[in-house]
């Protein structure tokens, strides 16, 4: 079953300017999809856009059934989170504080509990009291991840959320959205640069060209599709194919 | 209107209070400086008048004081708000389930606890250095503080939009635009001695009633009651307009893409 459907999604801020062109795709329980593209491909403004951040200039997101307006985003953004490797937690407090700032905020019933269980699940419950200004990069994107687990998401929007991340924390943290997955039926969406990352990671994969949807399905599908090794080259055979 | 929505971001800046020295300095470090400073000045003004001035220095340390309130007020609000920018936090906020009232309802609880904590130390300042109670106003004190929490609510909530339309770029006018007020609202002396223009405008201002009330409950006088109500009019007025601005601005900037730009 469809968690989310996106139809016929525009975005433009000026007038023939279009940063997002009829883009559709959907995503089912416990799916994980990859967006890829350039730089300026449009792939953070269309997580903006299901966030409810930005609305569309045409289209249509559907979210657990609900068309998303400013008048459903509260209820549909109870069940999802959000993290980015652009956007960062309040760097005075400390970790503990941060989050039991979003767990109040999520109506976490067991905020303590939940706390812990998330700073854990990252590996940052030792680092609790130590405020978050003491973190590295890295750090702070898993503390940003921890927020985005506060509240048990059904669907989990993240952006470059291994960039900064060093290549075991990355792999782990890879691992646990794959479990999370199968285990919980979390879906997730996520976007990076790094495309043996994608390949392991993504059940399908939304290949975004100067805001078109150029192709969409399972990795391994369009790698034999394109008579490619992998999911690297099939990016670049796009790229040069657009020269 | 959920109650924990707004707990939660009223906690989240206790908690940056508590943690941030220079911020509980700066709270208190710029209205002490300023009951120290001109407090000072008008014992001196008064005794060279030779007691010509017998209420001078009620007139002036309570117009400190109670102008401290409004921009307390005001900083409460766009301050509060300047914090989740500058922290990149402010994404976080916005797609969280929290609704456009909700946060407004957190700012203005946030700025509510910030002015108690100022007035607090400010009233207790001008009672210890100059033997001055604000507190001598009695009843009416509390119909004075309100309306100028209100005006700086209004202030506020208008800045605030402007600094979400505009990006950091309008941030000076969080410490900028309540100043703009501060000649007409005859904070420190009556609305008559402006010129006849500028004494149509402060007519416009909630603060130039309240200050005017001020003076009249400190010299014996009647209940202003006029003087209330014109205040408490045009304050209903610029808190209505400020809202309406803040949600147009906000509806806009879900069209222009701006919250993300402002908020990374």
């Amino acid at each position: 079953m469809d968690i989310m459907e996106v139809e016929g999604v525009v975005k433009s801020f000026e007038r023939g300017i279009y940063v997002l062109k009829d883009v559709s795709f959907s995503l089912s329980r416990g799916q994980i999809l990859g967006i890829l593209g350039q730089n300026g491909a449009g792939k953070t403004t269309l997580i903006h856009i299901i966030l409810g951040l930005i609305l569309p200039t045409e289209g249509v997101v559907r979210i657990f059934g609900k068309v998303l307006t400013p008048g459903t985003r509260t209820d549909i953004l109870r069940r999802m989170n959000f993290a980015s490797n652009y956007v960062f937690l309040p760097q005075t407090l400390t970790l503990w504080e941060n989050l039991m700032v979003y767990a109040i905020m999520y109506e976490v019933r067991e905020p303590s509990q939940k706390c812990a269980e998330v700073l854990k699940m990252f590996g940052l419950y030792e680092k609790k009291n130590q405020r978050a200004k003491t973190l590295s990069s890295g750090q702070m994107m898993r503390l940003c991840l921890s927020k985005a687990m506060i509240n048990d998401p059904e669907v989990l929007l993240l952006d470059e959320p291994t960039a900064g991340l060093d290549p075991e924390i990355a792999r782990k943290t890879r691992q646990l959205l794959v479990g999370l997955s199968r285990e919980r039926g979390l879906s997730v969406i996520y976007t990076s640069h790094n495309l043996w990352e994608m390949q392991e990671v993504s059940d399908r994969v939304l290949f975004l060209d100067a805001g078109r949807a150029l192709m969409e399905g399972p990795s391994s599908e369009l790698i034999g599709r394109y008579d490619v090794k992998n999911l690297e080259e099939l990016f670049f055979k796009v790229i040069e194919s657009r020269k | 209107m959920r109650s924990r929505h707004i707990a939660a971001l009223c906690l989240r800046q206790i908690y940056l209070y508590r943690r941030s020295f220079t911020r509980l300095l700066e709270t208190f470090y710029w209205p002490t400086m300023d009951l120290l400073l001109w407090g000072f000045v008008t014992v001196y003004l008064q005794r060279s008048t030779l007691g010509k001035m017998p209420m001078f220095v009620s007139y002036f340390i309570g117009a400190l004081i109670l102008w401290d309130v409004l921009f307390r007020a005001e900083q409460g609000i766009s301050v509060s708000f300047l914090e989740d920018m500058w922290s990149r936090n402010l994404i976080n906020i916005f797609v969280a389930p929290v609704t456009l009232t909700e946060y407004l309802s957190s700012l203005m609880a946030i700025s509510a606890i910030k002015v108690i904590a100022a007035f607090t130390v400010t009233s207790a300042l001008g009672w210890l250095l100059y033997s001055f109670s604000i507190f001598k106003l009695g009843i009416y004190l509390l119909p004075l503080v309100l309306n100028l929490v209100a005006m700086g609510w209004a202030i506020g909530i208008f800045t605030t939009a402007l600094i979400l339309r505009y990006g950091l770029e309008a941030e000076i006018l969080a410490w900028a635009l309540a100043f703009l007020f501060l000649p007409f609202s005859a904070v420190f002396y009556p609305v008559k001695i402006l010129p006849h223009v500028l004494r149509v405008v402060a007519m416009f201002i909630p603060a130039s009633h309240v200050f005017e009330a001020m003076r009249a409950i400190i010299s014996g006088g009647a209940f202003p009651s006029a003087e209330f109500g014109y205040a408490s009019g045009l304050n209903v007025l610029y808190i209505s307009v400020s809202i309406w601005f803040f949600m147009r601005v906000y509806k806009k900037a879900l069209i222009t893409g701006i919250i993300p730009k402002i908020g990374e």
